[in-house]
């Protein structure tokens, strides 16, 4: 069984792509809230009628408009529709952020607190009031109580209960945000800090009514396809490890969809770590003490926004996005280029470099669903140029590390590359990063990944 | 005794929306039933069309359409046919 918010947004994507090739979404947009969630049906939420605001607004953001961005409550989906189709280009996003806070959607959970639950026995060792450092429990009525105004949260006590009966609830997208970007504004609505959100999407993966919502281009690749637009897609590497089939099979399927080339970003990642291995020999020659990896564009945005200091180490090697573009460019000069993967700070790179769009799995696979395009049934395509192994393998955790430690086998060097990997941003690595940058440096080659395990895990895979 | 058959359809929109999870079914069956089937991945049924697409992902046992296809529902049509 697939978790229920997944299904809906997965739903919801192939109603969308397959109404537009029908040539009929504009007239069907404003129906699906109430097709999907008719009058004698159930409900996920409260009501069907809360069930059909939260599916307008998803269907706002697959239009690519955000909920923040809705002036007029009684606006038609049909008429967000017309003005997508007539823009040039999808929003610029730099400025703005690919995810925000679907208002209807978000349940909005109390904040985190200590809570002793009826399964206190109120026993004799009490264990919560004789361990809690700040004195904020006694037992009043044989029963252990809180007093909130010296509570600090520290959770001891719930380590501690024989009866596991004290538990600390957390809201589940701000316990992801490894910036603290996300959080409750005084109206009582939680809302992403743009200064702060480095647009990592583990909100995004995290929130149980997946009330984080992601500003989509599906509908500019959609169009620009139906208008016999030159587009290439650019698979990124990750798609290997999503049990989707194989890759030869993949190309096939997804050049069906009408693009002009399909290509690997594995290719561009070969780039990567040529230009990556060079950058380090001149920097390590030249006597710098660190470089760390860029091909992670959530880690790139974290030291841009919270730890300047960690700038001057990190590569000036473009990633394999940008490669790979300029490769689909080179031998389709005039295309536009689309990235598809896992990744939601993609979109932020890719807009600061003229990525024309970016694509996640999903709506891939909603391309291809719609379309009724099935990866089994595709004969293998011919890829001309496999690339290598150790580039496809950037998609995995400490994968350019290894790229980077066999490129450089090939030189003889003064220097000898330690390598350290920092394998998923949380608030503790943030912390880690911070010490390294005042100067305790953990090695000279640092490679980090925001998503444990490496894009594979991202929050727009397949697997779940 | 002849082994019953079990079809999962493993066309994109099923494969999103859920069958992804079965593709392992085979090992991961309960001890009673393993051994009793013989799996096979499909192309799409054509059972995902506009209005049944909330039902994928779909799969057949023995020729029974089982809609929203979980493993455990699987496995209770398994035992189900195997009583009959
Ligand atoms: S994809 Fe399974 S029935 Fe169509």
């Amino acid at each position: 069984m697939i978790d229920g918010s997944v299904f809906l947004r997965r739903e919801l994507m192939i109603r969308f792509v397959r109404a537009f090739n029908n040539g009929s979404l504009e007239t069907e947009l404003d129906r699906f809230p109430v097709e999907m969630r008719p009058r004698q049906g159930n409900s996920s939420r409260c009501c069907i009628y809360h069930d059909r605001a939260v599916i307008k607004y998803r269907l706002m953001n697959l239009l690519g408009f955000s909920c923040e961005e809705e002036t007029d409550e009684a606006r038609t989906l049909a008429s967000y529709y017309r003005e997508a189709m007539t823009r040039e280009k999808p929003a610029d996003i730099t400025g703005r952020l690919p995810l925000s806070v679907c208002e209807a959607g978000c349940s909005e959970c109390p904040s985190s607190q200590v809570v002793i639950t009826g399964n206190c026995r109120g026993c004799f060792s009490r264990p919560c009031m004789y361990n809690c450092p700040k004195g904020a429990i006694s037992v009043v009525n044989q029963v252990s109580t809180i007093d909130y105004t010296k509570c600090i949260k520290c959770g001891k006590c719930t380590s501690v209960c024989p009866y596991h009966a004290i538990v600390k609830t957390t809201v589940p997208c701000e316990t992801a945000c490894p910036t603290g970007a996300i959080h409750k504004d005084n109206d009582g609505h939680t809302r992403i800090n743009g200064e702060k959100c480095i647009s990592c999407g583990k909100c995004f993966a995290k929130c149980p009514f997946s009330a984080i919502l992601e500003r989509s281009q599906l509908l500019d690749v959609l169009k620009a396809l139906k208008n016999g637009e030159k587009v290439v897609a650019m698979l990124a590497p990750a798609l290997m490890s999503q049990d989707a089939g194989p890759i030869e099979q993949l190309f096939t399927a997804v050049s069906r969809l009408g693009f002009t080339d399909v290509i690997e970003v594995a290719l561009g990642a070969e780039e990567t770590t040529a230009a990556e291995a060079a950058e380090f020999r001149e920097k390590m020659n030249a006597g710098e003490k660190l470089m760390t990896t860029s091909c992670c564009p959530a880690y790139v945005e974290l030291v841009r926004k919270f730890i300047p200091d960690f700038r001057q180490y990190v590569s000036t090697t473009p990633s394999p996005m940008v490669f790979a573009a300029g490769i689909a460019r080179r031998k389709h000069p005039g295309c536009k280029v689309v990235f598809v993967g896992p990744c939601v700070a993609k979109r932020v790179e890719a807009c600061r470099n003229g990525i024309d769009w970016v694509l996640s799995f999903e709506e891939l696979f909603a391309m291809l669903a719609g379309k009724n395009i099935d990866v089994i049934s595709c004969e293998p395509w011919p890829i001309p140029r496999p690339a290598i192994d150790r580039a496809r393998n950037f998609a995995k955790s400490c994968g350019v590390t290894e790229a980077v430690i066999s490129e450089l086998g090939g030189f003889a060097d003064d220097f000898k590359l330690e390598a350290k990997a920092i394998d998923g941003i949380d608030r503790k690595t943030v912390t880690t990063l911070k010490m390294y940058a005042s100067g305790k440096l953990p090695a000279n080659f640092l490679e980090v990944m925001c998503c444990q395990g490496g894009c594979v895990n991202g929050p727009c895979s397949l697997r779940k | 005794m002849k082994k019953m058959q079990l079809e999962i359809c493993c066309g994109t929109t099923c494969y999103m929306l859920g069958a992804n999870r079965l593709l392992n079914i085979e090992n991961e069956m309960p001890s009673d039933l393993r051994g009793k089937t013989d799996v096979r991945a499909l192309p799409c049924m054509g059972l995902c069309n506009e209005k049944e697409l909330a039902g994928a992902p779909y799969v057949k046992l023995n020729g029974h359409v089982i809609e929203n296809a979980t493993a455990e529902k699987i496995y209770a049509k398994m035992r189900e046919l195997l009583e009959a």
